[in-house]
């Protein structure tokens, strides 16, 4: 078997400069196909970089003026959302997954722990509040139901928040003051959103409208659906409105009585021109490697008519002409397969030396053609080579020994 | 060893029909030395395409070896034509990019003979033409004759039943003509069957049997 691939190879080497030619096509086809792979790969990464901090299939709902008359309320009317919407929204709409408020104390609170003072800030939220911003608890817990139902002052505190009060001390049991009232720590959390998310403390909600003369106000509330389709956000938005407008007196169909942000909707629109940019890559790579492919055809269509007696001395000395069509088929294969793999191989490379170098950027982060992007375009590469190969062999076995000796 | 009864070929030239062959009646025993000859357009080579196997015929019976030829498909004719026919062409036809040695052992490669035997077989072959120090030699660097000895060994290396040879000396002078013949007959000699089409009285005569064919007939036998 291993003798048929290298008299493949040196029928190759009998026209060098003809499959050196070839071979670059090729090559500069598939280079370009994985680095266009890779490109659109940073653009996916970059987009999924944008949205690493917070749950892609989320709303954030917050509070506004009313810009429609409604059952003779006059227009201009602010709405002020309270911790009995979130009861309401989670009986009427039971598909929501996680729904949580956010209470906003005042800017700027003064954290004092051991003599140390520092401003953090401080964020007020119910439990569920961690699977919308993806905060990963390292130690101990983050805030819970019975937080919140006994207005327990506990913190969970950002790693920033940790290191700077606590460097090298455990920081679980220990209390802050914030704002004069001491807190007892319960947990720390690190948060893939950065500095920033790092630098919070997360207090219950409850216990925040308590001590800031809150009452049950709720400044924002968030959720999140099963299902990151567009569909599935605007029918349960549309439910949220239903919801809200009639327990706050407002018409469903008002825009500007509640703004409501659709991440899913945001997510879903960056996903689509990716998807875009991905199709339109794969087309362009694609085309350029096809263009190489018809050139390994044409050279294996020239080469079969130039070697049309020496396929008939082959079958007149006992080659079937299966054989004939797999000995032409092979060396389309072998010149394919060698130069599109150099190329593949050359951008892969490329990628990997100069992705980790290109400067952070929030659009474009970390391109690399992957597994299944090199495995699709080696299995299009082999493919390709062989119906080059195939069809201007086809023409070969076709005629008769005698045919063929007579060239 | 060869039975053909009323075996006709045409080729279609344009609008007309040429019949290359018509209705020939042949038969060669195993082991016979045989000449066809004809003049230029006769439809000697024809017939001896069809005899081996390199071409197709339109009507009629052929018996190779006791096997229809008309019913063996594509894989079988490759093989019958790999394991019982050894050909010698007038223009030789040695792969211009493979050695002495390996256009020798081709008949061998495609019978799936393992390249050691085959490299054993294929020098045994040459040592018997008397080439096998021309062995790791191309075409080009050896003369025609030489070419037509590696041809002839080439033909000998499967130990075939029958060598069917076209003017195996056509292109050659006549001294390395009469060594080519001599082989030939040596071949005979062995037991081989021997079939060599050709336009040479010289070469007709030095062969136990003359056929003669004419406007694709057999028009004489003796």
């Amino acid at each position: 078997m291993l003798e048929r691939w290298i008299e493949a190879l040196l029928t190759l080497g009998r026209h060098r400069t003809r499959s050196a030619v070839t071979a670059a096509t090729m090559a500069w086809g598939m280079f370009m196909l994985v680095i266009l792979l890779g490109a659109s790969t940073g653009l996916r990464n970059g987009a999924e970089f944008v949205f690493r901090d917070d749950a892609s299939n989320s709303l954030w709902i917050y509070p506004s003026v009313t810009t429609q008359a409604h059952e003779g309320t006059p227009t201009g009317q602010t709405i002020r959302f309270d911790l009995d919407d979130i009861t309401a929204i989670q009986r009427a709409i039971p598909e929501v997954e996680y729904i949580t408020g956010r209470f906003y104390p005042p800017d700027e609170l003064t954290i004092v722990c051991d003599g140390r003072k520092a401003v953090f800030p401080v964020r007020a939220t119910h439990p569920d509040h961690r699977h919308l911003e993806r905060t990963e608890v390292t130690q101990g817990r983050f805030l819970n139901a019975i937080d919140l139902a006994r207005r327990r002052k506990v913190a969970v505190i950002g790693l920033e928040v940790a290191a700077h009060f606590f460097a090298g001390r455990e920081a679980l049991g220990q209390t802050l003051m914030i704002a004069g009232a001491p807190y007892r720590i319960v947990g720390v959390f690190d948060d893939i959103g950065g500095e920033n998310e790092r630098r919070m403390l997360y207090v219950p909600i409850t216990t925040a409208q308590l001590v800031f003369a809150g009452g049950r106000r709720v400044d924002q509330i968030m959720l999140t659906v099963p299902e990151s389709r567009i569909s599935e956000g605007e029918r349960v938005e549309a439910e949220v409105r239903r919801v809200l407008a009639r327990r706050h007196g407002f018409s469903p169909s008002d825009p500007g009585a509640i703004r409501v942000r659709s991440m899913i909707e945001q997510a879903a629109e960056i996903r689509g021109v990716i998807d875009g940019i991905e199709l339109f890559t794969w087309l362009v790579g694609l085309g350029t490697s096809l263009a190489g492919v018809v050139g390994v055809g044409n050279i294996t269509l020239i080469g079969v008519q130039e070697r049309t007696r020496e396929f008939g001395v082959r079958r007149a000395l006992g080659a079937t002409g299966a054989q004939i069509v797999a000995l032409v088929v092979r060396e389309a294969l072998t010149l394919t397969v060698l130069s599109g793999g150099a190329g593949l191989v050359l951008g892969a490379s490329v990628l990997e030396l100069l992705g980790p170098n290109l400067p952070a950027n929030e659009l474009f982060r970390d391109p690399r053609a992957d597994l299944e992007s090199l495995l699709v375009a080696t299995a299009v590469l082999i493919t390709a080579g062989a119906l080059a190969g195939g069809a201007a062999a086809a023409r070969a076995s076709r005629l008769t020994p005698a045919e063929a000796l007579r060239g | 060893m060869i039975r053909v009864r009323e075996l006709s070929k045409s080729y279609r030239v344009g609008n007309h029909q040429l019949d290359v062959l018509r209705a020939v009646d042949l038969e060669i025993e195993r082991g016979e030395l045989v000449s066809i000859m004809g003049a230029s357009g006769s439809g000697k080579s024809t017939l001896l395409n069809v005899l081996g196997l390199l071409d197709r015929f339109d009507r009629g019976h052929y018996e190779l070896a006791g096997r229809e030829v008309g019913r063996l498909s594509e894989r079988e004719l490759a093989r019958t034509r790999n394991e019982t026919i050894g050909f010698v062409f007038q223009a030789f036809h040695l792969l211009a990019f493979k050695t002495a040695v390996e256009n020798v052992a081709l008949p061998l490669y495609y019978r799936g003979v393992p390249r050691r035997r085959r490299q054993r077989a294929a020098l045994e072959a040459l040592e018997s033409v008397g080439l096998r120090e021309w062995a790791n030699h191309r075409p080009t660097q050896l003369s025609g004759g030489q070419q037509q000895r590696v041809a002839l060994a080439r033909a000998v290396v499967g130990r075939p039943q029958m060598i069917l040879a076209d003017e195996p000396t056509g292109a050659l002078d006549s001294e390395t003509s009469e060594r080519i013949l001599g082989l030939l007959r040596t071949l005979h000699a062995e037991g081989m069957t021997v079939i060599v089409v050709t336009h040479e009285i010289e070469v007709a005569n030095a062969t136990d049997r003359l056929i003669k064919i004419r406007d694709g007939k057999i028009e004489h036998e003796g």
